[in-house]
């Protein structure tokens, strides 16, 4: 069974994104940028799929501009085979990904797709789903457990009561919540072999899919700051200011 | 112009999310229909119908919706919206796991996560884990939303009087079943509608500290939460987590105890009317956005705590 891999080039998790004075957009000059923590998760699930048996191959695939063969590299360091840049440098929105996506599916014909639950730039959560639409699969998202059966799926989902499993018919959509894996480091001599492995390029004209925008982003503000606080220094100022300062308890 | 709410429901009763969804609806405006897509839930449709501003509630109801499998509610829900100017759902796990697919199906973007109308086609949201907030205008004809419930008020439960209309469309894709589920049962509030909530994180050490908070929960008729870190450490199940990517949550009063507060923690509680933090070191980041911070070991201060309620 093939398994396709999305990966998508982010800004690093551990940094504190800042708004530009115009008010335009979010900054990301000189910002260090990474592979979607979500989709690493997804990378590592394929891997193991693949190391158990279940999966013989897993293609990678990453949209956006050429600098996203870094993460695609990065994946196939990570154990995937071969990878997939439909480049563009134009900003493409969760629908237009996932018709991109679509097409790329159509190719390839993979088994299951594997993607994260959320990418932590737009905190969409959206393209996963949209591409289950687009390819009339079933999706297990938000997924903790993934347990291939056959022709089918069982996906243990994280839901806001708790876990709910389903069973999807394969081919299916599975997106990743944070608790299916721990994800490995790649290893320097796989990032050396990594270099060799095939990498395909493609553009949206050659996937015969128009971008179009479905919104338009009219300003980003940076969020109403906190006014500090103070610190209280026992249990007994804190539970009178509580009490008679905010008068929440 | 006419807004279709989807319902989120455990087919007897009305979750508390869609009060808020049916208040952003109404600074939309329109007209105000909410779909009640279950099984045996007639109940939860009479309760729509009287939640105040609610003009007409459409009851789905039939077997194949009964857990609300996203690949049978998506078909139905995409059917009904193409007559509506927006769609809306409340951003649950069951609306961000079914809505994409419905915008998807009608050619649309899906806004995520609205926390604030400008208009009817212009909303904000937050990006990058709450650090920028983005003002997003719609060019679509049909407006597929999912709604930030901690951002809008409850709509009234009383004071509606819609009619209830049967729709008799079933669909069931056939490629998904539900197998199980794992329901979290508790006595106590539930963590997005709670108005008090004391959180643990990894400096709790084990789950069976959490005993602390359950104590202190108790007294104040509190929701219990967790970081990733305690959650992932396996302290406590994964819907106690709150952040960007957990549960976003804005009580009253919350009480971060043992949490270093990370951006992803911060993004789901920063919200909050009054933020206490209880941490040992007097540098961890949760303090800047401490209305209250003390610091001390949470093995003191948590039991003297209790104590003194
Ligand atoms: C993609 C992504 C999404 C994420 N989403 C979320 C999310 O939704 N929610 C979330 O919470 N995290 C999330 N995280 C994880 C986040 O980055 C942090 O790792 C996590 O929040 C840390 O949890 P913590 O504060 O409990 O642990 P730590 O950072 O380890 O902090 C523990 C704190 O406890 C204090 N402490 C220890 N012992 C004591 C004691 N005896 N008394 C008092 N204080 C004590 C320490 O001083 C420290 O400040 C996400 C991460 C990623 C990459
Ligand atoms: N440009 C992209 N390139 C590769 N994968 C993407 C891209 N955009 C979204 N994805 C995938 O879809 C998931 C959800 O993204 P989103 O819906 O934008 O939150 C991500 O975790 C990725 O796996």
């Amino acid at each position: 069974m093939k398994v396709l891999v999305t990966v998508k080039r982010v800004i690093d998790y551990n940094v504190k994104v800042r708004v530009k004075s115009d008010n335009s957009d979010v900054d990301l000059s000189n910002v260090k940028m990474a592979m979607n923590p979500f989709c690493e998760i997804a990378v590592e699930e394929a891997v193991r799929l693949k190391e158990a048996g279940v999966a013989s191959e897993i293609v990678v695939v990453s949209l956006g501009p050429q600098a996203a063969q870094e993460q695609i590299r990065t994946a196939l360091a990570l154990g995937a085979d071969r990878g997939i840049l439909v480049q563009s440098d134009e900003n493409l929105e969760s629908l237009t990904v996932a018709k991109l996506l679509a097409k790329v599916v159509e190719d390839e014909q993979p088994g299951l797709v594997i993607m994260g639950k959320q990418a932590i730039d737009s905190d969409n959560n959206q393209t996963g789903q949209m591409l289950a639409a687009l390819t009339n699969m079933p999706q297990g998202t938000f997924a903790s457990e993934v347990k291939v059966e056959g022709e089918k799926v069982q996906v243990t989902r994280e839901v806001d009561g708790g876990l709910q499993t389903v069973e999807l018919n394969m081919p299916a959509i599975v997106t990743t919540d944070l608790r299916l894996n721990e994800p490995r480091y790649a290893s320097l001599p796989n990032i050396m072999k990594a270099k060799r492995k095939p990498l395909d390029t493609k553009t949206p004209e050659d996937l015969g899919v128009a971008v179009k925008a479905h919104t338009q982003l009219l300003s980003v503000e940076p969020p109403a700051e906190r006014q500090a606080g103070i610190k209280v220094a026992s249990v007994e100022e804190l539970v009178d200011k509580l009490k008679n300062e905010a008068k929440v308890i | 112009m006419a807004i279709l709410i989807i319902a989120e429901h455990d087919n007897q009763s009305l979750k508390a999310a869609t009060l808020n969804a049916v208040t952003a609806a109404t600074q939309i405006g329109g007209e105000i229909h909410v779909l009640v897509a279950g099984s045996g839930c007639q109940a939860a449709a009479d309760a729509a119908a009287s939640v105040a501003g609610v003009d007409k509630v459409l009851l789905a109801d039939n077997a194949a919706y009964e857990h609300q499998l996203a690949e049978n509610l998506s078909q139905l829900v995409a059917e009904l919206g193409r007559d509506y100017s927006h769609v809306v759902a409340p951003a649950t796990t069951t609306g961000k796991n079914v809505m994409p697919r419905v915008a998807a199906l009608l050619d649309v973007a899906q806004v995520s996560d609205i926390i604030r109308v400008d208009s009817e086609d212009t909303f904000a949201r937050p990006i990058y884990a709450g650090n920028a907030i983005a003002t997003v205008k719609s060019l679509d004809a049909i407006k597929v939303i999912t709604v930030r419930g901690t951002a809008f008020e409850a709509a009234a439960t009383e004071g509606g009087s819609a009619a209830v209309e049967a729709v008799a469309a079933a669909h069931d894709a056939g490629i998904s079943s539900f197998v199980g589920e794992e329901v979290a049962k508790s006595d106590r509030p539930e963590l997005t509608a709670a108005s008090v909530i004391i959180s643990g994180g990894r400096g709790m050490g084990n789950g069976e500290n959490f005993a602390l908070l359950e104590s202190v929960a108790d007294k104040l008729g509190a929701a219990v939460g967790a970081s990733r870190a305690a959650v992932d450490a396996g302290f406590v199940p994964n819907d106690m987590q709150v952040g960007q990517t957990g549960k976003i949550v804005a009580p009253d009063l919350y009480i971060a105890v043992g949490i270093s507060g990370a951006i992803q923690h911060l993004a789901g509680m920063k919200d909050s009317k009054v933020i206490v933090a209880i941490n040992k070191d007097e540098e961890a980041p949760i303090f800047s956005v401490a209305d209250y911070g003390l610091v001390a070991d949470l093995f003191e201060a948590v039991p003297e705590l209790d104590g003194k309620l």
